[in-house]
């Protein structure tokens, strides 16, 4: 019988805590973010897809050289440069990303040797084609210059 | 109150917008509240604090197929959610909203609630036996079970109330309360309730019955979605879901009623009678004090997880059956000594 007013009390105590914590959070702020109107600033380090990385006159550092390329294991680089008369480093016309086969390794990052690639903030990617992962890197740095 | 034609249309009118109203923005409070308890903004895309999102999901659930499934018991299976919100409509008739503010007073006002409580839960019964699903066969009996097993402790503890008030009409019960919050049913130290120092209990086994007596969480063990799909309106699509829904939530309209009237005064001012301003007068009292007591019912809804079947007929039959009935005695005893 001692037990029953107990259990009782202790039951009814700790239901009046629980209540006593879900109102103490009641009149404050909101923590989660308005997702479509409002999204998280990414972490400077987050490692999204690669990007070229422009210089003072918004031109790329690449100079061709396909290290890169080479150190692509799923070789979802390609990219192509010529020389213009008179100058001694080669330009570049084309750097094409595959991402749907790009594993995010990095090892084109580590493999740049003139501070030409970068990982990008990039992570809302979403799309229903496969064409729009097939991206034009050099165009997206002439929208950046933009 | 004269009963001409124009007056029983005006107060049909009032009293079904009245719910209706109440049945579809208690739903918007819901979803606002639980986004505050659990630190979210809650609805807010339709319209400011997403005040329009009732309206739409009326439209939404109207426009949706009524499916009616293969091999049910088509009448049953129809009747059941008209069965689930006919009762608690009804039971507005004979609630008080102030002196002058009643459909029409009933002598026996509690008696007739309480009938039409009972026939909410056999809509329930009727729309798991209807549906001929398992799931929904299992929940309405859970839900019948659980409504037996609370409406014994609600109804003595209502006993208790009308033998301190000497009427089952629920504006002569608020008649004796008037006068101030110290003549409330639930304070013990006065004469009228004889001293009874367990009328607060009283005041916690009815309020705990009428959040049993709602099937609302952590009692609702009816429509336990972990285990049961939706329980007993798995199958209802479109305004068959929605009429359960509403009636659910006249329910809680009616029993937070029911908790004013019987313990907290209903209509009466907590200090003597103020009268002059319109927030002060009577109607204004009575509706602050139900939406208290509703947001009190959604304060616990998003506390506690559900218990379990056995813990909750556990707490019915080993507590407040017993409790209530040695407070019925005591009751009784103490009224014929002072």
């Amino acid at each position: 019988m001692g037990g029953y007013f107990t259990e009782l009390f202790t039951g009814a105590k700790s239901l009046l805590d629980g209540m006593w914590v879900t109102l103490k959070e009641f009149p404050r702020r909101p923590v989660t973010l308005n997702y479509p109107h409002e999204s998280v600033k990414m972490y400077p380090r987050f490692r999204g897809h690669i990007e070229l990385i422009g210089n003072q006159e918004g031109k790329s550092n690449c100079i061709v050289c396909s290290m890169c390329q080479r150190a692509c294991p799923s070789g979802c680089i390609s990219l192509a440069g010529v020389k213009p008369e008179g100058e001694k480093k080669k330009v570049l016309t084309k750097y094409i990303l595959d991402f749907t086969t790009c594993s995010l390794c990095g090892s084109c990052v580590e493999s740049c040797n003139f501070n030409a690639l970068r990982f990008s903030n990039e992570y809302n990617l979403a799309s229903t084609r496969k064409e729009d992962f097939i991206m034009d890197l050099l165009k997206r740095l002439e929208e950046q210059n933009q | 109150m004269s009963l001409t034609l124009f007056n029983v249309v005006l107060a049909v009118i009032i009293a079904i917008s009245f719910v209706g109203l109440n049945a579809a923005y208690l739903v918007w409070c819901e979803r606002k509240g639980a986004g505050l308890f659990q630190r979210r903004p809650g609805p807010m895309e339709n319209g400011p604090w997403g005040l329009l999102q009732p309206p739409v999901d009326g439209v939404k659930l109207m426009t949706k197929q009524l499916l009616i499934p293969g091999g049910v018991d088509k009448a049953i299976f129809m009747v059941a959610p008209v069965l689930a919100m006919f009762p608690a409509l009804i039971s507005f008739v004979t609630i008080p909203f102030s002196e002058n503010i009643v459909a029409h007073p009933i002598d026996v006002g509690v008696l007739m609630i309480f009938a039409f409580a009972a026939l909410g839960g056999m809509s329930l019964l009727v729309a798991g036996w209807g549906s001929r699903n398992k799931y929904s066969m299992i929940s309405s009996v859970r839900a019948v079970s659980q409504t037996v097993a609370y409406e014994i402790p609600l109804m003595i503890t209502t006993i208790t109330v009308v033998m301190i008030s000497g009427s089952l009409n629920l504006g002569d019960i608020v008649q004796t309360q008037l006068g101030g919050f110290w003549h409330w049913n639930i304070w013990p130290l006065q004469k009228q309730v004889g001293f009874n120092l367990l009328m607060p209990f009283s005041f916690l086994i009815l309020f705990v019955c009428s959040v049993a007596e709602t099937n609302r969480a952590p009692f609702d063990l009816g429509e336990a979605e972990s285990e049961l799909v939706a329980g007993f309106h798995t199958e209802y699509s479109s305004m068959g879901f929605g009429l359960f829904f509403m009636g659910e939530y006249a329910n809680i309209v009616i029993g937070a009623c029911l908790t004013v009237i019987l313990f907290l005064g209903g209509w009466a001012c907590p200090v003597g009678d103020l009268g002059f301003f319109p927030f002060t007068h009577h109607v204004g009292w009575f509706l602050l004090k139900i939406y208290l007591i509703i947001f009190v019912f959604i304060w616990i809804r998003w506390t506690f997880p559900r218990t379990t079947i056995y813990g909750l007929l556990n707490l019915s039959w080993k507590y407040l059956i017993p409790i209530s009935l040695f407070n019925l005695l005591l009751t009784a005893g103490l009224l014929k000594v002072f």
